[in-house]
């Protein structure tokens, strides 16, 4: 296929076929720097729809990249459970005070209903808005946080890994309801014109949990939700490490796996060869003070170890490119994905030689 | 001697299972005084944990989990008024403007278990932070942050500590550290710790030099 011809949506859906298109897909996960482009705050751009449409549409015909992301922050779950969602200057808001202060209060929980939420039905005005705009031309990355990751905020870190290892039962009740709502909001978002839905779940990496607690918690649940959720997932483990479990993860039933710029981009990709894609796994912290050459070394070294065969989506390792990213990083990697990413990628083979 | 009983408790450690790490430590009451049993076990074990875990071997919930078995087994122990754990300068952790509190959790639990005692401010502010440091004449300071803000605000700390003549050892951890080297320099910290027993490393090394 040549550039001309085939849209981001083709592009993408030609290298998750395993196959390899005009040139490496990639996903600049800006959430942020819309509000930059309109010269708002971080608040009052997440406070409409039609500034995360206008953002997003900006940013896409800035930096040339495959996808437009739908994804506010992730405390906008908590606010529709009723928690407090912190606006910052200078990053992605933070979710306020754990809504469960002691373990037994998870027996007085109700998930909330996307319909009664204003904040939720914001994120689907905005997807329907964006599908207007692009129709099936661009790919619209929906999110949700994992049943199993969304009680770091529900109930805080430390406490949740208590309540993992010490409180069997009111865990499993707490993973019920999470997985009610986890599957409306995917659903809801695939209705309003999502194309796919990025499933947050930094808990199940081997990161936080072992392999062989992941197998009896995390992944059963990933299991049982995704096959609920009407449209294709991406698993992103937010940095952590994926490598030991991604024949595990590849049965969940997802198509794509994100992974850490902590692991061997090649090594992982050699691992999921065929079975499922790759997405990562550019360092976002780093990534703030690069030079354009190191933007473009690193856009390369990508490119080379994940890129040949297809199966692969250029994307930073976290899901979120942070504030501080300066504009010119960012075409930098634009620039090198759009110079070194075409098919056939021969020059690798040549400096492998 | 030393090395099987510091491949069973992290065995204990790793699988939860308070009672053997108990056991441990009474089959060698005779043996060890409680310094000694901290010196020679538990820090050698969450050593190990710590390069498990940067290696991918040990996962954050098992570094957690037997922190905790670790500060409990240390407190009974080890009573506060143990001269380790007064005859030091003040220290404090703390965690800024961030709800994530498991990486100091997990910090303080691994300090407190190697026989330091320091106060733990939880979530605050820049302002309430330098405040507290000086009204409680703290001289080593550990901030744990998991979000790229919270980590430059770091500077902040230090620039309002420089603007009344404070000195204090600032001690750095956390995600946005581990994934930018170069960071905790950046944010004028005087070491960064990759892990709780490296941040114990640390501390053992400052407390040395004050």
């Amino acid at each position: 296929m040549t550039p001309s011809n085939i849209t981001s949506l083709q592009r993408v859906l030609t290298t998750l076929g395993h196959q390899e298109p005009d040139r490496i897909p990639f996903f600049l996960l800006v959430t942020m720097h819309g509000a930059k482009e309109l010269g708002m705050s971080i608040k009052e751009y997440f406070s409409k729809a039609e500034n995360v449409v206008e953002g997003q549409l900006r940013m896409r015909d800035k930096y040339r990249h495959d996808c437009i992301y739908a994804f506010f922050h992730a405390p906008i779950e908590m606010e529709a459970w009723g928690g407090e969602v912190i606006y910052s200057e200078n990053g992605p808001p933070n979710s306020g005070e754990p809504l469960i202060h002691k373990f037994g209060d998870i027996n007085n929980m109700t998930p909330p209903k996307v319909k009664d939420a204003p904040c939720l039905l914001k994120v689907l005005k905005t997807i329907e808005m964006l599908k207007n705009k692009v129709r099936e031309e661009v790919p619209i990355i929906g999110v949700v946080i994992s049943p199993f990751s969304l009680p770091i905020m529900q109930i805080g870190f430390d406490k949740y890994i208590e309540l993992i290892y010490e409180q069997p039962k009111l865990f499993e009740h707490l993973m019920k309801l999470n997985e009610l709502f986890c599957v409306e909001w995917a659903n809801a978002q695939l209705s309003a014109g999502a194309t796919a839905i990025c499933y947050f779940d930094p808990v199940s990496s081997t990161t936080i949990i072992p392999r062989n607690l992941y197998l009896t918690t995390g992944f059963k649940i990933a299991k049982r939700t995704i096959a609920q959720i009407k449209g294709p997932t991406a698993t992103h483990m937010a940095s952590g490490r994926c490598l030991p479990i991604i024949d595990d993860i590849a049965q969940t039933g997802t198509a794509i796996i994100c992974t850490s710029v902590i692991e061997d981009l090649a090594e992982v990709k050699s691992i999921c060869q065929k079975k499922i894609a790759v997405l990562g796994n550019l360092n976002g912290i780093e990534m703030r003070r690069w030079t354009s050459e190191q933007a473009e070394t690193f856009v390369k070294d990508a490119i080379a170890k994940g890129g040949p065969g297809g199966g692969y989506i250029l994307s930073d390792n976290h899901g979120e490119i942070p504030w501080q990213v300066p504009e010119e990083v960012l075409m930098a990697i634009s620039e090198a994905v759009h110079k070194w990413g075409q098919y056939p990628l021969d020059w690798t083979t040549i400096e492998n030689s | 001697m030393i090395s099987q009983d510091v491949d069973q408790f992290e065995k204990a450690l790793l699988s939860f299972d308070r009672l053997a790490a108990e056991n441990i430590l009474n089959k060698s009451d005779g043996d060890r005084t409680p310094i000694q049993f901290i010196e020679e076990l538990i820090v050698p074990a969450l050593e190990r944990l710590g390069t498990g875990w940067e290696e991918g071997r040990v996962a954050l919930s098992q570094i957690y989990m037997s922190g905790r078995i670790c500060e409990k087994l240390v407190n009974d122990i080890l009573s506060p008024c143990v001269q380790k754990r007064t005859d030091q300068p003040r220290m404090a952790i703390g965690v800024l403007e961030d709800y994530h509190l498991l990486g100091k959790r997990i910090v303080y639990s691994a300090l407190r278990a190697s026989g330091f005692e320091l106060l733990d401010y939880g979530q605050i502010t820049v302002d309430e932070l330098v405040r507290r440091i000086k009204e409680e004449r703290i001289k080593v300071l550990l901030i744990s942050v998991l979000m790229l803000p919270s980590a430059l605000l770091v500077k902040k700390v230090r620039e309002k500590l420089k603007e009344t003549g404070t000195e204090v050892k600032i001690v750095v951890g956390g995600a946005p550290f581990r994934f930018d080297n170069n960071l905790w320099k950046e944010v004028e910290a005087d070491a960064m710790g990759n892990n709780a027993s490296e941040a114990v490393q640390i501390i053992t090394k400052i407390m040395e030099e004050l």
